[in-house]
């Protein structure tokens, strides 16, 4: 009966997206879980298509994109021809893509996964938003296996928007993978296994690991590792934390002092030199497509923080997606045995095998299972945000992009170019926003503008969310996930304006839903309204 | 079941309707509950366009009459910046967004015609490529959800009070009139009720007796990083609306919406499409000064239209104490006047300060019951069921 009827030709309905290119699979990551993945697809008979961002260019890089490398690059990273035979040369398995039959694409990017689901029914199946430096496309695939990586919580404290501060995962990515890291050295924040392990890999990159700076008053990292950091010349500092990061156009010191249970600077201040401040407090899944995808994603300790939920074959909530790698989870046993990684990705894959029917009776890796927590990550990263950001010497920017500082975050402020600072009746309370529930991040975001900025929250996330579970005296692991938006890559308008779209929707593109009726002037309204005498023809723009 | 404490007036919907509405009551000193079933403001209230420049409403007058003062009224910022420039690509386009000037000069607001170097002037990161456009002289732009924000926080200061996270399950009456709300919490007694519930509002009327026709969508917004300040940000056209915010943000919308079926109390879910850009593309269109701009964020609202796309602001007709209000899916420049509408149905029976029978629920009386097919407003998975 309705078929009858047209549908609303200013919806969605009847437009159809146009795709550019299909494949069976997409993998989104060139990392272990992910090369392992395609791989294993490729030789079963799958078309595969392998994205990865990596090499970024110098310039995105420099805006903090996908990682916090805080201007840690040397002039190698300008050349990006040495930096994609570097990243190529450093992982076997690429070659072994290419020879294998993958479409491998390097420096390109995945910034959206869409698929139908509540509230979208128009799309033609699951659809990938890829990009490169010039243009930007879509792509439709069968199954997506997402092996997006980690990358790390930020810490701030005075001067951590100095260069030479940035995140373990960049720099370890700067060092060891392209040789183009600039920092001599460094100063180490945390000690778990995943904190001493990158310690261990820029020391192997020829970088002098000058301390290990840990609040705890234990190291976190097997006995042994420490060892090794302390007897090559590493100060393992417990117990302490980082005042300030002193220098002039960079880091040139990293002003140090002893903490008490609470966080309170107990000792004497003390600088020690280094041109780098590596911030290695909390490993953290790339949720960022899963999450912005829809897939149900979980603050999961074992797991490192929040991590989509995944069943033994590592399938999201969402059935035709998978995540392998890291971004599926972060423990000790993973960060220092690829294998397990690699596992995933296989793992992932003979599942899909499976959902198409192809199963040839091959032996399928035994699933894999996170390890028990090593530590409390939940206390642990408080206990960071509490000595570092909370007892801070002098106020910073948790949100370098936007500017906003831990106390603006807390008492709610409004952001500062509003110049509403002095009015007394914004002093506000998270409590006054909430009542009895946990804080919101992407209301206080809304409110502050903290995590809204270019870096797309990349640097600040994780510290706000420890910021509003100690404002409300709540569980870090309470703090919802601050909600995840594509583009989940800053994309130009005109690289994104570059997606076609189908000719019916240009034809009747407006403003809003295009009804005459809703803009008839109060004066001109009939006194009853029908569909049968509404007069609906001609053209029209809302306004 | 238990019982909270009552108030004078409950409004159902911490949207910008009814917190607006429940700021008007409260200034007054009336007691005042407003029951949301989420959090304030999570739905299309505070993620639109931020327009304040509705020349078609019989509140177009108490909307440009309020904004300007709205900062000091509730002692919030809200980001009210004034003034509009809407360009146009086409002759078309030209013709049809005149509208508003010969609309807002009937109510005594200028506008101009401007010219392709007048755009220039008005316009830095416009381009050459627009044929012209008009500059409203009232109107404006603020950021949604601080104003949203700001209505809930000065409701407060005068004693009003916010239940978020509480669904609404039943009503009880005697003659005539709904004494109480059944909640997830338990009963709440009222002497008034007004039902401002977005998308919910048709559901939430039908228990009462009286359905107002309402049906819902999804539609997108996209924003970029800032950009350096135009002397005038309410700036759209070439089939966008939006804004450069305060801060230097373009954010924009426009484009198809996506008809949905809106099941029980549930938040719908809002995702996002590769929409973002298609409306990407238009936006460096009109101001191709801003391509190389990068789009850090898309979001999708979800939010209701009545039949004719026009609010109903009315008391019904089953119940004398309850005051349904729909602003029909432009509710957020309206709502320091809506609000005020509101307040004077619940208080004195009548809208004080405009004629608003356009927004009565008779215009519906002769509405076909199946409008929603005939106006091929049905969700697509609906229509696929219905084809299989």
């Amino acid at each position: 009966m309705a078929s009858t009827i047209p549908p609303d030709p200013k919806s969605v309905a009847g437009k159809a997206l146009q795709v550019e290119e299909r494949t069976q699979l997409l993998v989104i990551g060139a990392g272990p879980a992910g090369l392992a993945a395609a791989i294993e697809a490729a030789g079963q008979g799958l078309s595969v298509v392998l994205v990865d961002e990596n090499p970024v260019s110098f310039k995105t890089m420099g805006d903090e994109v996908p990682l916090h490398y805080g201007q840690g690059m040397s002039g190698l990273a300008r050349n990006r021809n040495a930096m994609l035979e570097a990243f190529i040369a450093s992982e076997p398995l690429i070659e072994i893509a290419f020879e294998a039959g993958v479409d491998v694409r390097l420096g390109t990017a995945c910034w959206g996964v869409y698929a139908n689901g509540p509230s979208v029914t128009w799309l033609p199946g699951l659809v990938a938003g890829l990009n490169d430096e010039e243009r930007s496309w879509m792509l439709q695939a069968d199954h997506v296996v997402v092996a997006a990586g980690r990358r790390d919580m930020g810490l701030g404290f005075p001067g951590w928007e100095k260069p030479g501060v940035m995140g373990a995962t960049a720099a370890v990515a700067l060092a060891s993978r392209y040789g183009a890291f600039a920092p001599r050295r460094v100063v180490v924040l945390g000690s778990s296994a995943e904190a001493v392990s990158a310690a261990l890999a820029l020391r192997e990159a020829g970088i002098e690991i000058v301390a290990i700076i840990e609040q705890a008053a234990e190291p976190l990292g097997e006995a042994g590792l420490i060892a090794t950091l302390r007897g090559g010349g590493t100060e393992i500092l417990t117990g302490h934390v980082v005042r300030e990061a002193l220098g002039r156009d960079g880091v040139e010191a990293a002003l140090v002092s002893a903490i008490d249970a609470a966080g309170r600077v107990t000792g004497a201040e003390r600088e020690i030199a280094c041109d780098g401040i590596v911030l290695a407090v909390g490993a953290t899944p790339v949720v960022d497509l899963i999450d912005a995808l829809g897939c149900k994603v979980a603050f999961q300790a074992e797991r490192g923080g929040y991590a989509p939920l995944v069943d033994a074959d590592q399938r999201t909530s969402l059935r035709p997606v998978f995540a392998v790698g890291d971004c599926a989870g972060i423990w000790p046993s993973k960060s220092l045995d690829r294998a397990v990684a690699e596992t995933e990705g296989r793992r992932a894959v003979a599942a899909i095998i499976h959902d198409l029917g192809l199963d040839d009776g091959r032996t399928v890796p035994e699933a894999v299972v996170p390890d028990a927590a090593t530590h409390d990550i939940d206390a642990y990263r408080l206990a960071w945000v509490r000595a570092s950001v909370i007892e801070a010497r002098a106020e910073f920017h948790v949100c370098q992009c936007e500017e906003v500082t831990a106390r603006e975050i807390l008492e709610v402020r409004p952001p500062r170019y509003l110049d509403w600072q002095n009015e007394r009746r914004n002093d506000r309370s998270l409590a006054a926003l909430l009542g009895e529930e946990p804080p919101n991040p992407d209301q206080i975001k809304r409110l502050t503008r903290a995590g809204m900025g270019p870096c797309q929250g990349r640097r600040c996330r994780e510290q706000v969310a420890g910021l509003l579970a100690l404002g409300a005296a709540m569980p870090l692991s309470s703090i919802p996930l601050a909600g995840y938006r594509a583009p989940v890559r800053p994309l130009p308008l005109s690289v994104a304006g570059q997606i076609p779209e189908a000719p019916e929707q240009a034809e009747h593109w407006d403003t809003w839903f295009g009804m005459h009726a809703q803009w008839r002037p109060f004066w001109d309204v009939p006194e009853f309204y029908t569909v049968a005498s509404n007069d609906a023809t001609g053209p029209v723009a809302s306004e | 079941m238990s019982e909270i404490k009552g108030a004078s007036v409950v409004i159902f919907g911490g949207g910008v309707t009814g917190l607006s509405a429940a700021w008007w009551l409260a200034r007054e000193g009336v007691d005042v509950l407003v029951i949301e079933k989420g959090m304030i403001g999570w739905e299309a209230s505070g993620r639109n366009g931020g327009g304040c420049s509705h020349h078609h409403s019989p509140l177009f007058l108490e909307e440009q009459r309020l904004w300007p003062d709205m900062d000091e009224l509730l002692g919030y910022p809200t980001e009210f910046s004034p003034s509009r420039v809407r360009l146009a690509s086409s002759e078309h386009q030209m013709a049809l967004y005149g509208r508003a000037l010969s609309n807002a000069k009937r109510q005594g607001f200028d506008s101009e015609i401007l010219d392709v170097k007048q755009i220039r002037e008005f316009v830095p990161l416009a381009g050459e490529n627009m044929v012209g456009g008009y500059f409203y002289k009232f109107g404006g732009h603020a950021n949604p959800h601080r104003t949203l924000q700001a209505y809930a926080w000065a409701m407060q200061d005068h004693g009003g009070r916010v239940m978020q996270h509480c669904a609404v399950t039943g009503f009880q009456t005697a003659g005539g009139k709904v004494t109480g709300v059944e909640t997830e919490r338990g009963l709440v007694a009222c002497d008034h009720l007004v039902i401002a519930a977005g998308p919910q509002t048709g559901r939430l009327s039908a228990m009462l007796g009286q359905e107002v026709p309402v049906a819902s969508a999804r539609c997108e917004m996209i924003v970029t990083e800032p950009l350096p300040l135009m002397p005038y940000g309410g700036v759209d056209g070439n089939g966008l609306y939006g804004r450069q915010t305060l801060r230097g943000n373009l954010a924009y919308g426009g484009g198809p919406h996506e008809w949905l079926d809106i099941a029980g109390n549930a938040a719908p879910a809002k995702p996002t499409t590769p929409l973002m850009g298609h409306i990407g593309r238009r936006l460096a269109e009109l101001l191709p000064k801003a391509a190389h701009a990068r789009i850090i964020r898309s979001w999708a609202g979800v939010i209701e239209n009545t039949p004719d796309g026009r609010p109903v602001i009315d008391r019904l007709g089953s119940l004398e104490n309850v005051v349904v209000a729909t602003l029909s899916s432009v509710g957020f420049g309206l709502s320091p006047a809506s609000g005020h509408a509101i307040r004077d149905l619940v208080i004195d029976g009548t809208c004080s300060f405009a004629d608003i029978s356009s927004f009565k629920l008779s215009r519906f009386d002769r509405l076909e019951p199946n409008w929603r097919d005939l106006q091929g407003w049905q969700a697509l998975a609906a229509q696929e069921a219905i084809a299989a």
